[in-house]
């Protein structure tokens, strides 16, 4: 029994090793958190110069954006960020979440081995190429064949033309994510809802759904965070509008493709540049402030749901 | 009565089971006994089709289940899988109330009209099972959060409460404390007025106590079958009595 605990030299240098890896892992987990913190700061410290000149308040709601005169609000671009984030996962997400089920479910195997890698080519297809791809297709099909039902003329440098190829890319990161949530379900608690006789929609609806809620929300959420960050492919069908849309077919502005397009000329004026990084600041907040959200909610219903 | 007649199961390539020939009989219990990896989960898992869901499975020969074939195409496989129900050797809860879990089925088929009949039900089956009154209070609860024994027991109270005319069961008992496994055991007994129930044991002393007729598996092949009385004290085949004096498995 004493012999257990004594400890010889291999032990020890086992448990050095052991407590140096947690240590150094701790470090490099203090380290990116800290990144993010530093980030944040820097940002505020750089955007002070416009938070010093006008209200918070002013600053998100006004319309009014002269930079020339030192007026800038910063409306327009948030309702433009949050309208293409909207439609984006409004496509997105169904189309997701139906081909997941059917890849899980339904598909035969030599299916999801055709499948799977593609799904993973065009999630790491650079999102110019989808840029591309909008303003050479979504954007001429809009013109040309879907705003004319609603309006006399559009260019077709739309919400909804941003909005669509925003969520074209986030299907295939979205179908993964859901993909691997659905794989998590046990073949046995599938075939205990069959056994009963229930047809595998039921199975999906009543168990799979149930059983990965929290997961499916987690998904969607890191989707949306995504998506409201994404630059480039935005950029290019998004129109660059001042104005908030009022509705799919308005052109639009979203905070990313506003930074992009400004960022680097117009350094000059000390307030621009704090403008632009207030921007980020906007960017920065918005996506914490709707993760912090969507935690609390799932908290909550983890909770009340007893899982 | 379910007739299995020159059944062939093929998995990825493999001859699961060979040439098999049972006769089920009704109102009875079955025992299907054999050593481990002899196809007796296959089996079963045939008789509702749930093999369905396994890749690659190829199925040969008939599945008579009251004269109509349940291997053909156009067999209506949720209506057969709601008469046959499987009890599985893991206890398997859904995500959801315990009530919910024995609503689940009749929701599902659609059984009833009013609520009044679902909670009449459910509570039959619960008392059927033994959990009415160890579970009171608590029936909206999350069913995850039961024993095991008590999981297994609601899982028996779910295949009942969509009222099967079969009842499956895999192993049932083997998750157990030799307690629930006697009160599960005592409740396949007392369920055999009403239901025909087909059992895989691992325990040949259950099968002893609790068997009407026995079915002898080895190595994918049906060796043996007939009235426990006869299988058990005068077995026919020289391997049915080997595994009998604990031979091997
Ligand atoms: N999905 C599968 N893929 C490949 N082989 C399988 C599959 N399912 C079962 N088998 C094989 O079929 C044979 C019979 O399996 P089965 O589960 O029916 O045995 P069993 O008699 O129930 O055994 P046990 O008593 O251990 O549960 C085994 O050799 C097993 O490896
Ligand atoms: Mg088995």
């Amino acid at each position: 029994m004493v012999r257990l605990y004594k400890t010889d030299n291999m032990q020890k240098t086992r448990i050095i090793k052991d407590k140096t890896a947690q240590a150094v892992m701790f470090a490099l987990t203090l380290i990116s958190i800290l990144m993010v913190v530093v980030m944040f700061v820097g940002l505020y410290l750089k955007s002070a110069p416009v938070l010093e000149e006008r209200s918070l308040w002013r600053l998100l709601t006004s319309s009014e954006w002269r930079p020339m005169k030192g007026e800038f609000g910063f409306l327009p671009f948030i309702a433009s960020t949050l309208w293409v984030t909207f439609v984006a996962i409004l496509i997105a997400l169904p189309i997701s979440l139906l081909t997941a089920v059917f890849l899980t479910e339904y598909a035969k195997s030599y299916v999801k081995k055709f499948v799977f890698p593609a799904l993973d080519i065009l999630a790491a297809l650079p999102s110019v190429i989808y840029g591309v791809w909008g303003v050479l297709v979504i954007v001429p099909w809009i013109s040309k064949h879907v705003a004319p039902y609603f309006m006399d003329f559009s260019t077709g440098y739309t919400v909804l033309a941003a909005g669509i190829v925003l969520g074209v890319m986030v299907i295939p990161i979205l179908v993964s994510l859901f993909i691997e949530v659905f794989s998590s379900v046990s073949m046995e608690l599938r075939e205990s809802s069959l056994a009963l006789g229930a047809t595998r929609w039921q199975t999906t609806k009543k168990v799979l759904f149930r059983r990965t809620y929290p997961g499916i929300i987690a998904a969607t959420v890191l989707a949306i965070s995504r998506a409201m960050g994404e630059t480039i492919a935005v950029l290019m069908v998004c129109g660059c509008v001042i104005g908030i849309p009022n509705n799919f077919l308005d052109p639009c502005y979203p905070i990313p493709a506003l930074i992009a397009n400004n960022y680097g000329e117009m350094l000059s004026m000390p307030m621009y540049e704090a403008a632009l990084m207030f921007a980020a600041l906007i960017l920065f907040f918005v996506v914490l402030v709707f993760n912090l959200i969507s935690r609390i909610v799932l908290y909550r219903l983890e909770k009340r749901l007893g899982s | 009565m379910i007739e299995v007649k020159e059944l062939n199961v093929h998995i990825k390539g493999n001859h699961i089971l060979k040439n098999v020939n049972v006769t089920l009989p009704e109102k009875q219990i079955t025992c299907i006994i054999g050593p481990s990896g002899c196809g007796k989960s296959t089996l079963l898992r045939t008789l509702n089709r749930l093999i369905d869901t396994t890749e690659g499975v190829k199925l040969e020969g008939k599945v008579l289940v009251n004269g109509q074939d349940i291997l053909s195409s156009d067999a209506d496989v949720t209506d057969l899988r709601r008469k046959i129900g499987l009890v599985s050797q893991r206890p398997c809860p859904l995500p959801m109330s315990i009530f919910d879990n024995v609503a689940y089925g009749c929701r599902i088929n659609k059984m009833f009209n009013k609520r009044r009949q679902l909670v009449y039900q459910v509570q039959k089956n619960l008392k059927a099972v033994g959990l009415y009154d160890e579970i009171r209070g608590r029936i909206r609860t999350p069913a995850a959060r039961l024993s095991i024994g008590q999981q297994q027991r609601l899982c028996l109270a779910r295949s009942l409460a969509v009222e099967p005319d079969y009842i499956l069961a895999d192993e049932a008992t083997s998750a157990l404390d030799p307690i629930s496994a006697k009160t599960v055991e005592d409740l396949f007994v007392s369920l055999k007025e009403q239901y025909s129930i087909i059992m895989v044991t691992h325990t040949l002393r259950q099968a002893l106590r609790i068997a009407d007729h026995v079915v002898f598996m080895y190595l994918g092949e049906i060796i043996e079958q007939g009235p426990a009385e006869q299988v058990f004290h005068n077995p026919k085949e020289e391997l049915t009595q080997k595994y009998l004096a604990g031979a091997f498995s």
